[in-house]
């Protein structure tokens, strides 16, 4: 067995600074990287078998610190399992400045490899996601529908995702020409885009960030009839040969994530619609297929440097930071993201 | 026999001659007048349909005159009195059984869906309800998972029915998250009971008291941590919104406080009322804003209705919102085929059976036969999408649209199915309606209302009956000029009269209304900051129209024309107008302006709705600062502020049509000036009476709480103001000795003082002795220095911090204004020289009195009115 583990500490601070005083402040932060694990598998492809490496993501300790001390805080999961933290803070303040350190370990290994999506054509796994009566596929449905910052009527979208979605080519393939795609067209460009820019304008400009990116490639797969969501986290950076690593360097990252139903598996359990009605029969427990993620910005697949703090069905669901301030005038934002390996080289083991 | 009977009915003749083939109410499939219908048709026989349409205009004046109104976006004036049709809809008790025992069954199976779909929503993971029918509508708001578990979310609850030609009651539509039209249904009973007292005992309808009851037994059951006597407010949109009649109606009619979004806040995860003596705990929200509109910082993010913090507070218990947010998932057709095999699944409905009331026949296009079915079918149904947008042109009749319209539907169904359904178009039935003074069929809907109390469901009897205005019409919505109507529904047996006041347990009888609206626990910073300003409008209005009206008895008086009056006159004439315009702050008046006369300068005075500072605006300003706090007066207060508004349109229509033919006229015509003078005359004397009657009405009928000591502040600090305006304007510049005379004249006569002083001094106008009654005796309650004296004690009366021996910024300066003013000496006021001819003196006093004034008024609203700040968002999404 194959397996590779990073340590992180990672810290993400934001300071806000007021031009007045701010006297009461509402906010609601999804800054706390969660905790998961998707299994490794074998993926049968027309040039052999290739192994997608199991993700292990474990967050051991995760402080949240805000300055000043607010009056209420309190953590929560929200609709998508990710953990909400709630705060305000009741006394006048000119700035507002909030730490969260997070000690996360990354394990990437190649374990008892399951076979999902054994050739599935990107068709035959539309087909599984729009009639497989299982319960998880059934809550996957919501990531075929529009969301808010998603428009999937935008035709432009189906017409860029089309030449990656050859008739009979598998999905995995597919995605992987989707996000190369993206990666070559797009030009990144952070002074382009703000978190309003709609999506057309991205794909007219050819240009924008890591959200654009994120987005663009949700909408076309979503075009496509096939579930995707979006992901928010922090990518490591690695610093130019012979220059020392910048603490504060590194940012907040997105990325996309598509599901893989286990197509053979949905094939032999198919029901007619419906019948899942009976409460007996709806004890089909273990996974129906998994998530897997594909980062159009680096064009890479989730890896090791890749740490993830929330999902959603895109950023308006994940948004690092909300806030209502009452008299702070106009505000000025700096945000630092460190993301510290723990220990400099990594682990191998056999 | 019963067919003799019916024909005897002249009342109903038309009924039969135009009757189509719908379902009537009124009569069986013979056509005979229905048992239930008889009782009334025989009463509407013995006093004839001249005496109903009699009663109609009694009812339509009624409401008129309580300000029954719904507001009709982008039409002019934006208020449109609510219609009431006198003819009711009767309903028989077993009709009526059976109803309410079918909505009390979909109320239960629809709190049931909610509670499921957001907490486990086994509905979707078992296949029961298909994910897009709830994924893809707009109200299911993912913030809102599990915001309420364990408790009831479906407290409020009402359905739109509709009758099908078969005879049976069909559910046309849910309404889930701030359902209106009880308020609406309880006014129309209340209009019609005061016209057609006798009729309601010898029917023998139920009463609605009882629903409201229930409604407030069932609020006090479910307040946090199990408080007894709960803090209830409505929220409500603001006066913008349509049904804001409606929401200031029943916060009164139930004893709850009226607020809007700014009017609270969360604290330490609680909700609080912003009052005048500080924060306090709000228990419950009765809401009226929409879902999306609750909280800033967890849903729609530009909203300025909701309360940030709002979605953490009822998280943590400390609030309950009713109903709570995310239920409008249910105002959802796509959910009504469903329904019967969900009931199946909870177990409401056995197998085989089917719901109590069942919904209109839905097809949703998200499964592929529906589509088909749809798409073929388009020209017999109506489409809807499953949820409502703002603008949104659905419903669809099919049957109404162009073939090539249909193609277009067509392809915008197909590109996303999932979010339309096609429904049949009922033919529901027709009911007598009062058209014209006769009795014509009108198809109707009735509105239903349902809420939760411990025990079960409660369903009003009786409810919002809208009919349609034309003749074969299916649209009732107030927008197509449907008209409302009451609902009967028979009792068995005659019923006790229920009264909204609580018996009490013991001997002690708890003052529960004077807690909740009397003292400052009720009133918002927001209420008492209108209330102010009524006070100050009011009295505004009543000083310039006192002085337009001396204005006009001396223009009256004068036997001269405009082009030939002398210097003096004129002087006098000006000084006056510029005093009254000057009360608006318009200092530089209008009278300034070249080659206009002086009577199209009164014109413009009265009436110029553009400028500020004319009389119509100032009232329509009080007007409006009222309307903001509707829920505070009484009957008698809002007809009068009815009737001065009324008088607003009549005067501006009567002013215009003036103008017309004065500026038609030749120059010179003094008998078409006076005239035209005349006529505006007789209006603002009519308004005077109306002004008087509001004051009256304010002083010895409103509970002298801190409402009122807002409202009354307000006119104080404005007649203060009038006063040292007019004085200034007139007193201090220089001016001939006739024209002084004839000054100190008006002015004690605008201040209603000219009698005290004839009757005192019985001698000509003596300039110190005139100033002295006018600013400093004490006894005169229209002097400055009464005003500032009265001011000063309702100050101290104000809660406030302790501030140990330190006096309050508002209690410092009405100390300075008043001494300022009593130190003062008359004779050196009145003082002037051929050097200087005007009273610097007077005019250095009354220009600090009045920059103290203004700054009372500003502190009054820092420290009390606007604990209010705008807040801001410190990401921005779309």
């Amino acid at each position: 067995m194959l397996r590779k583990t990073v340590h992180y500490q990672i810290t993400h601070k934001t300071h806000y600074t007021y031009s007045d005083t701010a006297n009461l402040s509402y906010n609601e932060a999804r800054l706390m990287p969660r905790s998961f694990a998707r299994q490794p598998y074998k993926h049968y492809t027309p040039n052999g078998v290739l192994s997608e490496w199991g993700h292990l993501q474990q967050v051991s300790r995760s402080r949240f610190v805000v300055e000043p001390e607010p009056a209420n805080y309190r953590e929560r999961e929200d609709f998508f399992g990710n953990t909400v933290c709630y705060f305000a803070i009741q006394r006048p303040h000119q700035a507002l400045t909030i730490t969260v350190t997070s000690r996360v370990e990354v394990q990437q290994s190649s374990t008892a490899a399951r076979e999902v999506a054994e050739g599935a054509t990107w068709e035959e796994v539309r087909a599984q996601l729009h009639t497989a009566q299982h319960p998880e596929i059934l809550e996957i449905r919501q990531y075929l529908l529009d969301s808010p910052m998603i428009p999937m009527r935008l035709s432009a979208l189906r017409e860029y995702a089309t030449p990656s979605f050859a008739p009979g080519r598998l999905l995995r393939d597919a995605v992987q020409d989707l996000m190369a795609r993206l990666y070559t067209d797009f030009t990144y460009d952070p002074g382009f885009t703000t978190v309003a820019t709609p999506l057309a304008e991205v794909l007219g400009h050819r240009r924008g960030v890591c959200q654009d990116f994120a987005h663009l490639g949700i909408g076309c797969l979503r075009a496509m009839g096939l579930a995707a969501r979006y992901v928010s986290g922090y990518i490591e950076t690695v610093p130019p040969p012979g220059q020392a690593r910048l603490v504060g360097a590194d940012a907040s990252h997105a990325w996309f994530s598509v599901y893989f139903p286990d197509v053979a598996r949905l094939a032999s359990e198919s029901l007619p619609y419906g019948a899942m009605a009976d409460p007996s029969r709806s004890a089909s427990t273990g996974n129906s297929g998994e998530w897997v993620d594909f980062d159009p910005t680096n064009n890479q697949m989730l890896g090791e440097q890749h740490i993830t703090v929330a999902w959603g069905r895109d950023y308006s669901d994940v948004t690092l930071l909300k806030g209502v301030v009452f008299g702070s005038g106009t505000h000025e934002l700096a945000v630092s993201v460190d993301c510290l390996r723990a220990q400099d080289e990594s682990l191998w083991v056999c | 026999m019963q067919r003799s009977n019916d024909t005897d009915y002249t009342v109903i003749e038309d009924i039969y001659t135009t009757a189509d083939a719908s379902f009537d109410e009124m009569l069986t499939s013979g056509r005979h007048v229905n048992s239930h219908w008889r009782a009334f048709i025989a009463a509407l026989e013995s006093f004839g349909l001249d005496e109903m349409q009699v009663r109609h205009r009694e009812v339509r004046r009624l409401l008129r005159e309580n300000g029954v109104t719904y507001v009709v976006h982008g039409e002019e004036r934006g208020h449109r009195p609510w219609e009431l049709d006198p003819i009711p809809l009767i309903l028989s008790h077993s009709d009526w059984e059976v109803i309410s025992a079918g909505l009390t069954q979909r109320a239960e199976l629809l709190n049931l869906v909610l509670a499921d779909l957001y907490g486990e929503r086994r509905l979707i993971k078992e296949g029961v309800l298909p994910p897009e029918v709830v994924y893809a509508h707009a109200g299911f708001l993912r913030g809102c998972d599990g915001i309420a578990a364990g408790r009831s979310l479906l407290l409020m609850y009402a359905a739109d029915l509709a009758r099908g030609s078969d005879g049976r009651m069909w559910v046309l539509s849910d309404r889930t998250q701030a359902p209106s039209g009880a308020g609406y249904a309880l006014e129309n009973r209340t209009a019609l009971a005061r016209v057609m007292p006798n009729l309601f005992g010898d029917v023998g309808v139920h009463r609605l008291s009882f629903f409201f009851r229930a409604l407030q037994n069932g609020l006090s059951e479910i307040a946090p941590h199990g408080k007894a006597n709960p803090h209830v407010v409505v929220l409500t949109p603001g006066p913008l919104n349509e049904t804001y009649f409606e929401h200031a109606y029943l916060a009164s009619y139930l004893g709850y406080t009226l607020v809007q979004g700014d009017d609270l806040t969360v604290w330490d995860g609680r909700v609080w009322l912003k009052s005048l003596d500080g924060l306090r705990p709000v228990d419950i929200i009765l809401r009226r804003v929409d879902d999306v509109f609750c909280d800033p910082l967890e849903l729609r993010q530009d909203s300025r209705l909701g309360v940030a913090g709002l979605m953490e507070a009822i998280r943590l218990g400390n609030v309950v919102v009713v109903n709570a947010p995310g239920s409008s998932v249910l105002e959802n057709p796509g959910l009504m085929p469903f329904l019967p095999g969900i009931a199946k699944w909870f177990g409401i409905v056995p197998n085989g059976g089917s719901l109590l009331l069942p919904s209109v026949a839905t097809w949703w296009c998200g499964q592929p036969k529906q589509l088909a079915y749809v798409l073929e079918n388009l020209e017999r149904l109506v489409i809807k999408t499953i949820h409502r947008k703002p603008m949104d042109a659905y419903p669809l009749f099919g049957a109404e649209m162009s073939s090539a319209a249909r193609a277009t539907l067509r392809e915008r169904i197909r590109a996303e199915p999932h979010l339309y359904v096609g429904q049949e178009q009922v033919h529901f039935s027709t009911t007598p309606s009062l058209i014209a003074g006769r009795l014509e069929p009108r198809h109707a809907t009735l509105r239903s209302f349902l809420f939760a109390q411990k025990e079960g469901y409660v369903v009003m009897p009786g409810g919002l009956t809208r009919r349609a205005a034309k003749k074969g019409a299916l649209i009732v919505s107030s927008r197509a000029g449907g008209v409302s109507k009451d609902t009967w529904v028979l009792a068995d047996e005659p019923e006790p009269h229920v009264s909204l006041w609580r018996q009490p347990k013991s001997g002690y009888l708890r003052p529960l209304a004077y807690d909740n609206v009397g003292n400052s626990q009720g009133l918002s910073s927001r209420s008492a900051e209108n209330l102010f300003w009524v006070g100050r409008y009011a009295e505004r209005a009543e000083g310039q129209a006192r002085l337009l009206r001396i204005i006009m008895d001396t223009l009256q008086a004068s036997p001269l024309t405009e082009g030939t009056r002398g210097g003096s006159e004129l002087t006098y004439l000006r000084s006056l107008l510029r005093a009254v315009t000057g009360f608006s702050g318009n200092t530089d008046g209008r009278n300034a302006s070249k080659g206009t006369t002086l009577t199209d300068e009164l014109f413009a005075i009265t009436l110029d709705t553009k400028q500020r500072g004319s009389l119509v605006s100032t009232l329509r300003a009080m007007v409006s600062a009222a309307y903001a706090v509707r829920d505070r007066w009484s009957t008698d207060t809002w007809r009068v502020m009815n009737n001065i508004e009324s008088l607003c349109s009549a005067l501006e229509k009567k002013v215009l049509e003036k103008r017309q033919d004065w500026r038609s006229a030749p120059p010179g015509n003094k008998e078409l000036e006076t005239r035209a003078q005349q006529d505006i005359q007789t209006e603002i004397d009519q308004l005077m009476i109306f002004l008087a009657a509001l004051t009256g009405l304010n002083a010895e009928s409103m509970t002298q709480t801190i409402g009122w000591l807002s409202l009354d502040m307000g006119r104080r600090i404005e007649r203060a103001l009038l006063l040292i305006w007019l004085c200034r304007s007139s007193l201090v510049g220089a001016s001939d000795n006739w024209v002084e005379q004839r000054l100190l004249e008006a002015i004690l006569a605008a201040a209603e003082s000219l009698i005290t002083y004839r009757g005192r001094y019985r001698a000509e106008l003596h300039f110190p002795t005139v100033l002295e009654l006018l600013l400093l005796d004490e006894s005169n309650p229209r002097a400055l220095v009464y005003q500032l004296k009265r001011l000063q004690a309702q100050i101290r009366s104000l809660p406030r911090e302790k501030l140990g021996y330190r006096l309050s910024p508002e209690e410092q300066l009405i100390l300075e204004a008043l001494t300022q003013l009593q130190l003062s000496d008359t004779m050196q006021l009145a003082e002037r020289s051929e050097k200087m001819p005007e009273r610097q003196g007077l005019e250095k006093l009354l220009a600090r009195l009045a920059q103290l004034l203004l700054e009372i008024s500003d502190a009054l609203t820092r420290t009390y009115f606007s604990h209010v700040q705008g807040p801001q968002q410190l990401v921005r999404i779309n």
